[in-house]
């Protein structure tokens, strides 16, 4: 558990995001071993500018195409590290169940991408910020780096639509 | 004479609902004219907006499904709705756009079931085929579109602000947009988000979802 809320310190601290509770106390959750925020200390993850490529895939543990894809973002940030693409699970689990059913399949998973937790009760607050296409249905992925930036309010299922996508931001 | 003007009557309104139905695909915007449908009650009866408009005011149309914990959590808030509102010509008309092959929890069985355990009060149709939500633009459980009496789009979006906790809502998206037709105003807000399960196709039936990348170099 050290280890693990080390690594998402250290994650914390190259993303710049923070727990900001202007809109929403999350303060309970405070001694967990992630970033749990609201979109103003989730804010930094969509506005990096340096020569990684983000995969911000926005899921819950209730959603179940989100679950089937999970595997493909796992891999993805296993093979493609070395080509700085840089994968975060943005969970949208309900607050209530943050503690109990999110981190008990987070420790019964063993994710290695990160994950943080994005709690903001208003979601038509944010849903446009991250990107105006986006209706708010789940599962949704947002890829980008300084040059290219798209959306994808759909599921992947398979690994191959994923790179494919991933390939098009990346000078091979 | 009065069965002519009927008839004239009821022509006009079918010629309405063809005439300004929009593309499969393109989904309605506020303004839009509601395309009718006809679709299978848990009863097993068929319903058409056509058929239930001379009675009305306006429709609360709800794409809703029995698996979504999104739907569930505003299942009481969607009966509360109809208990308000149908009598003052707002019913709430239910449709499950989900494809059971890829949801099994969503077949028309399983409404049935939800329907009787949650002690449901307004329609609750299957869009069977699919025809319907692509029609309305819909992408997830739940999503709200409210129609007024010339079945023009006057509110898209969610019900409130708050999934959770229905004591802690701030703003009654739904019943605003339907406070402001009745007392003869636009609805202030006409469009909000919220988070929502994504419709269940399958994989070939994807471009039914009105999902396009939205790229920016």
């Amino acid at each position: 558990m050290t280890f693990l809320k080390s690594i998402c310190l250290f994650a914390l601290f190259t993303l710049g995001l923070a727990n900001v509770q202007a809109q929403e106390n999350l303060a309970e959750f405070a001694d967990l071993p992630l970033v749990v925020t609201d979109y103003a200390g989730l804010e930094p993850l969509f506005q990096q500018r340096n020569d990684t490529t983000y995969v911000v895939n926005f899921w819950a543990t209730w959603c179940g195409p989100c679950i089937k894809e999970l595997p493909y973002f796992e891999r993805l940030n296993r093979e493609w590290k070395d080509k700085k693409v840089k994968v975060v699970l943005v969970s949208l689990d309900f607050k209530s169940q943050i503690r109990t059913r999110l981190m008990k399949f987070l420790e019964k998973k063993q994710l290695e991408s990160e994950v943080v937790v994005l709690h903001q009760s208003n979601a038509n607050d944010w849903i446009d910020k991250v990107d105006p296409s986006w209706s708010g249905s789940i599962p949704a992925t947002l890829v980008y780096n300084r040059q290219k930036r798209a959306f994808y309010e759909q599921e992947f299922y398979n690994y191959e639509e994923l790179v494919s996508i991933v390939k098009s931001f990346i000078k091979m | 004479m009065k069965k002519l003007f009927g008839l004239i009557a009821l022509f006009a309104v079918s010629a309405a609902f063809v005439l300004n139905t929009s593309a499969p695909g393109e989904g309605l915007d506020i303004g839009d004219k509601a395309p009718d449908f006809k679709l299978k009650h848990i009863d097993g009866k068929y319903y058409s907006l056509s058929q239930l408009q001379p009675q009305v005011k306006g429709f609360i149309i709800a794409f809703t499904c029995n698996t979504c914990p999104y739907a569930v959590k505003y299942e009481e808030r969607l009966k509360s709705l109809h208990a308000k509102y149908a009598d003052k010509g707002f019913p709430v008309v239910a449709i499950n756009p989900n494809d059971p092959e890829v949801k099994p929890g969503d077949s028309f069985n399983a409404m049935k079931e939800t329907y009787s355990n949650k002690e449901m009060n307004f329609l609750y149709l299957f869009d069977e085929g699919q025809k319907v939500f692509p029609q309305y633009g819909a992408t997830k459980t739940p999503h709200m579109f409210i129609l007024d009496k010339s079945m023009t789009v006057q509110y898209i979006g969610a019900i409130d602000d708050n999934v959770e906790n229905a004591k802690a809502v701030k703003n009654t998206y739904v019943e605003d947009a339907i406070e402001a037709i009745m007392a003869g105003n636009k609805p202030t807000v006409t469009k909000t988000k919220a988070v929502g399960c994504s419709i269940k196709v399958k994989p070939v039936n994807r471009h039914l979802l009105k999902k396009k990348a939205s790229v920016s170099n």
